[in-house]
């Protein structure tokens, strides 16, 4: 199935649990990131149980926390 | 107040604009906003917004011009190394446009004095580098109803939101709770290159010199993400609904300001 992961179109296998994904995009921090499927927010703790379909759009949204000192 | 011949012609290409002309111009000039952090981030919104001719400029920072600041904080020169960088920041912004009244408050942000920095200000920019203050800065706009834009950058990234009252997700609504010390890297661990404060934090002033004006479409309901070693942007629409937010949502469960644990990062002393 094709689903858009951050923009980009990327073919995976159907079925596709948030938290493999998680693992095979090779997200930074896991533990911290915020997903939204169709602009819809997953929580973390559903990230096992949620299953990403064709055509979805997928986003990793991360902390970045510097600027100041 | 009518311009001055000095102010048309130092303005004239913001007037020229249809989107400011003039009267965007005179809104600039009657305009308050304040930074929180005059650091990577804050110094170039600091210079592009003195620039602009906003009238009256609020900087909020506790730290000292330090060395390793140089590499990015270009409101600071060598010179300063040891000063206030509120007073620094003063001072260049004042030496680029005397139209400009430039409030200095040498001090952290805290649960204490927050809400009480922001509230006589149209527009605030979060230039802070670590989580606690972000999300108080975000819980302290959401409870007194003042637009902000908020930004974090780290090695070759960045990226920036914009919130306004009732026009979609607060940062709180994204990211949730801090996390644990430690847990995501600072740029003092971590590094950032030094031309990405000046690429989001116009960007920040961007914002701001819009949300004054009233032109285009703000970042309301978007992050925009750079990755500069990629040279990629992405625009992330966020989820609209926000009614289940600790603190902007239907229901909020912060209604208090919290001071989280301060990071590594700025325990420094
Ligand atoms: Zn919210």
């Amino acid at each position: 199935m094709k689903i858009t992961v951050a923009g980009k179109i990327k073919e995976y296998d159907d079925g596709i649990t948030v938290a493999k994904l998680v693992e095979l995009e090779n997200v930074e921090t896991p533990e911290y990131v915020t997903v939204t499927i169709n602009d819809e927010f997953v929580e973390s703790h559903d990230f096992e149980n949620t299953t990403v379909k064709d055509g979805d759009t997928v986003e990793f949204l991360y902390f970045m926390g510097g600027g100041q000192a | 107040m009518a311009f001055t011949n000095e102010q048309l012609e130092r303005y004239s290409r913001h007037i020229i604009l249809k989107e400011v002309g003039a009267k965007g111009q005179k809104k600039l000039s009657q305009a308050k906003v304040l930074i929180i952090g005059a650091g990577g981030l804050g110094a170039p919104a600091a210079l592009y917004l003195a620039a602009a001719g906003v009238g009256t400029i609020g900087i909020v920072d506790a730290d000292e011009v330090d060395l390793s600041n140089l590499q990015r904080q270009v409101i600071h020169s060598t010179a300063d190394i040891g000063k206030p960088k509120v007073q620094s920041a003063k001072e260049t912004m004042e030496a680029i446009n005397p139209d400009v009244t430039v409030n200095t408050y040498h001090t952290f942000v805290t649960s204490g004095n927050v809400l009480d920095l922001i509230k006589d200000y149209d527009f605030i920019l979060d230039g802070t580098d670590n989580f606690p203050a972000k999300f108080l800065i975000n819980d302290a706009c959401v409870m007194a109803k003042k637009p902000f834009s908020h930004a974090g950058i780290i090695r070759f990234k960045g990226q920036l939101m914009t919130y306004v009252p009732g026009q979609g997700p607060c940062y709180r609504c994204v990211f949730k709770n801090p996390p644990p010390k430690d847990a995501v890297p600072t740029c003092k661990q971590a590094g950032v290159i030094g031309a990405m404060g000046g690429v989001i934090g116009s960007l920040q002033a961007m914002e701001a010199v819009k949300y004054i004006v009233g032109a285009g479409d703000l970042l309301t309901g978007y992050l925009l993400t750079f990755d500069a070693l990629k040279m990629e942007w992405h625009k992330v629409k966020l989820p609209s609904d926000t009614s289940k937010c600790a603190v902007c949502g239907d229901h909020p469960t912060i209604t208090e300001l919290v001071d989280y644990e301060q990071a590594e990062c700025d325990m420094k002393k």
